[in-house]
């Protein structure tokens, strides 16, 4: 087991623009969160010895940087990529392969669609292609959300109750300068938005926006050098179990078992409990997945969650600060969000967040990939135990 | 060039596609476990046995949950807003995939209603579909 804390973040960075940012491919927004990285890390690409990118060729992007890794990962899970890469380098620099880990993403998929990055879950002949896209096109706000009118039934989930989630997060986001949407918003509106796929409204949907961010992992030992506050990584975790870009190959949608073996898997390896976490951030792709976070990791129990968000619980002033930046709903999306999700739970460890929530020693970070295909929990800490 | 989006079989997968092309239900079942299963591979995925068969399903299903898509894909041929659904088929897996014949509004559409197989040609395949039966037999 890794013990918590023998690793830490040194260096975070997001693209200099986010949102719209038309002069710039899926590369230039990867190249310039990385040299904004290293910026924060005072150090440049010849104190780096480990590398991952995920949705660009490895080689192809270390060379671009002028980094010689000597370790390199480029796991693609979808939208939580960068989480696993980060399990990963935790991992790879506790085993000695390397020292200093830079973790690189952009995707322009917004201006550009994705000019210069990899990554096709629809392949030719795959899965998903045969048996899931052809219905919906692909569709990601019809698809990813079929588990929520099955929700709604099962625990008395009102359309008014669903639609809470959406203006929590439009109350963090009016005081972040970098999100999109800063207007507060009301369930009426969320609920007169347009129908994009019943009983889904477009402002239940995340935002189609330009971003790249990246971060810098080291050793404990190494960390104390750099020149801001260390982000210990304190527990990690991480699963597999749709398959395909459709929660048909989800065992139980309702008490989906990925997501507790992810959580409990960090929450272990960190020694900590539920009460200690501090702050929250639970990708939102679309407003209902915040509600299976919230019970699959145990925050509440299964049938609770939808409640427990329309009761502001996690909104500004409730006692479970959950996606402080406005989140893929009012802040931004890419279309793959893992990133700048957990960039948000490093800005609030930091101290350094738009929307500070006072004293955060301990923050989780829960995320997605490929709808439900993957999912991945990071616990980071203000101190090693 | 084919769309994009029409599947492509496999010769892993081509049984169930031939099944569609004949109005059958063609998925796998392990010969070991008995456990029924889909999509097709040639693994059992409850017990790891590879004495696996395709074999014809009795076509009967529920409605586990959906959507209703406001803008289908243009290749369904009209642009009626129209379901996408998890389907839970009687022999025990879950899939994707639409209810067809009925109003496509929430009314119509009601969870653990009884369906059954249909089969929906295009082009250039047929895919399975659903639709709402009696009861299942």
């Amino acid at each position: 087991m890794i013990p918590p804390g023998a690793t830490a973040i040194v260096g975070a960075a997001e693209s200099t623009e986010i949102g719209k940012v038309p002069d710039l491919s899926s590369v230039g927004l990867a190249i310039d969160a990385a040299a904004n990285a290293m910026q924060d890390a005072g150090i440049t690409a010849a104190d780096i010895d480990g590398f991952t990118c995920g949705y660009f060729p490895v080689a192809d992007m270390s060379r671009q940087l002028g980094i010689f890794p000597s370790w390199a990962d480029n796991t693609v899970v979808g939208g939580c990529s960068w989480m696993f890469q980060l399990r990963n380098a935790v991992a790879a620099i506790h085993a000695g392969y390397c020292t200093t880990v830079l973790i690189v993403y952009g995707e322009s998929g917004r201006s550009t669609r994705r000019l210069g990055q990899s990554g096709d879950a629809g392949q030719k002949g795959g899965t998903g292609q045969q048996f899931d896209m052809f219905y919906s096109g692909g569709q990601a706000a019809a698809t990813f959300t079929l588990p929520v009118l099955r929700y709604q039934h099962e625990y008395g989930l009102s359309d008014e109750d669903l639609a809470v989630g959406a203006v929590s997060q439009r109350e963090w986001a009016v005081d972040v300068p970098r999100a999109t949407l800063r207007e507060p918003t009301s369930v009426e509106e969320v609920l007169d938005s347009p129908m994009v796929a019943w009983p889904i409204r477009r402002a239940m949907c995340c935002l189609v926006s330009d971003a790249g961010g990246a971060i810098i992992v080291t050793s404990a030992d190494r960390a104390r050098d750099y020149p801001k506050p260390p982000v210990y990584v304190l527990g990690t975790g991480g699963a597999l179990e749709a398959g395909v870009m459709s929660p048909a190959g989800v065992r139980d949608p309702l008490r989906p078992e990925f997501i507790r073996t992810s959580g409990n898997a960090a929450f272990s390896a960190a020694g900590v409990s539920h009460s200690d976490i501090d702050h929250l951030m639970v990708y939102d792709a679309f407003i209902h997945t915040p509600i299976f976070g919230l019970e699959g990791l145990g925050f509440v129990d299964y049938g609770e969650a939808g409640h427990f968000i329309a009761e502001g619980h996690t909104a500004p002033g409730g006692k479970l600060p959950m996606n402080t930046s406005g989140g893929g709903l009012s802040y931004a999306h890419t279309g793959a969000y893992g990133m700048l999700c957990m960039l948000e739970s490093i800005r609030q460890v930091r101290g350094e967040a738009a929307n500070q929530v006072a004293d955060v020693d301990i923050a989780l970070c829960h995320g997605w990939g490929g709808y439900w295909s993957a999912c991945s929990t990071l616990i980071f800490g203000a101190s090693a135990p | 060039m084919p769309h994009p989006l029409v599947p492509v079989p496999t010769p892993e997968t081509q049984p169930f596609w031939d099944g569609c092309n004949e109005g059958v239900l063609r998925i796998n079942r392990c010969r070991s476990c008995g456990d029924a299963y889909f999509p097709p591979s040639l693994i059992c995925p409850e017990c790891s046995s590879t004495d696996v068969e395709f074999f014809d399903a009795s076509g009967d299903a529920t409605l586990y949950s959906y959507t209703i898509q406001q803008k289908p894909l243009a290749l369904w041929g009209s642009d009626s807003p129209r379901s996408v659904a998890l389907i839970k088929l009687a022999e025990g897996p879950m899939l994707t995939s639409s209810v067809i014949n009925c109003e496509q509004t929430p009314e119509a559409l009601q969870l653990d209603m009884p369906l059954r197989a249909t089969f929906t040609s295009f082009d250039e395949i047929t895919v399975l579909c659903f639709e709402p039966s009696e009861g299942n037999s």
